[in-house]
């Protein structure tokens, strides 16, 4: 089995779902699923005029890529793509991507989850909300619930 | 040693990153965290709380009792809330 088709990018610029699943797909017969995860920034009940995302470069990528390599180990995975974005991102703007690829449909399920559990809590970017009201601007702060989401993998 | 903030404890300790000479006698992040939270209020404010404080040696997570001999860079921030 040759090793999967994998791609981690950290960048400012908007990134195309589609094309990425084409880039998965494509000239292949082996893949027979494809799951798809795209985190948006949310408006907060239209009080959030955008997000600003701070992240450690160099880091980013590395932790991520310690993050895939695991899954990779976990699951008979043909491809993952993660993109994650930083700089600032309006209401509707995509902020994260997950793709993974499998022959079948459970280990391509799994993999995304975890990976998108993973990299909450894992990979260094740190969000700062911007207010509509011009309030001042604050950090988020991060959820337990992220925590404990890592706790169905630790089995 | 380099130590690099993030976030909120970058915001609070007013730069981004510089260099640093810790004592003989600070051995782990944890002693790290004590040593710089005397250095002025803006850094007593960063680190006020230091159970909340995450670490990097190197580009890689670290507990706070991780030894810091031989880390080129030491990074800290807040819990991560990408994704």
């Amino acid at each position: 089995m040759s090793a999967p088709d994998r791609r981690i990018s950290i960048q400012a610029e908007d990134f195309d779902a589609a094309a990425e699943i084409a880039a998965l797909t494509q000239g292949r017969k082996d893949v027979g699923a494809v799951v798809t995860f795209t985190g948006l920034c949310r408006d907060e009940g239209e009080t959030l005029a955008a997000l600003e995302l701070e992240h450690y470069p160099g880091m980013a990528e590395e932790e991520i890529s310690r993050v895939v390599t695991q899954a990779e180990s976990r699951w008979p995975l043909l491809g993952v793509r993660v993109i994650h974005r930083y700089g600032k991102i309006a209401p509707g703007g995509n902020i994260v991507l997950v793709v993974a690829t499998s022959s079948h449909r459970l280990a391509a399920f799994e993999a995304a989850e975890f990976l998108m559990d993973y990299l909450k809590t894992r990979a260094p970017f740190w969000k700062k909300e911007h207010r509509l009201d011009g309030a001042a601007r604050d950090w988020v702060s991060a959820k337990d619930a992220d925590d404990r989401a890592l706790e169905r993998w630790e089995k | 040693m380099k130590a690099v903030y993030f976030a909120w404890v970058r915001e609070r300790i007013g730069r981004t990153d510089e260099e640093i000479a810790p004592p003989a006698s600070v051995v782990s992040v944890g002693d790290l965290i004590g040593w710089l939270s005397e250095r002025g209020e803006e850094y007593a404010h960063a680190f006020e709380k230091p159970n909340v404080i995450r670490a990097a040696i190197d580009r890689t997570h670290v507990k706070h009792d991780a030894p810091i001999a031989g880390a080129r860079e030491i990074a800290f921030f807040p819990p991560m809330t990408g994704g």
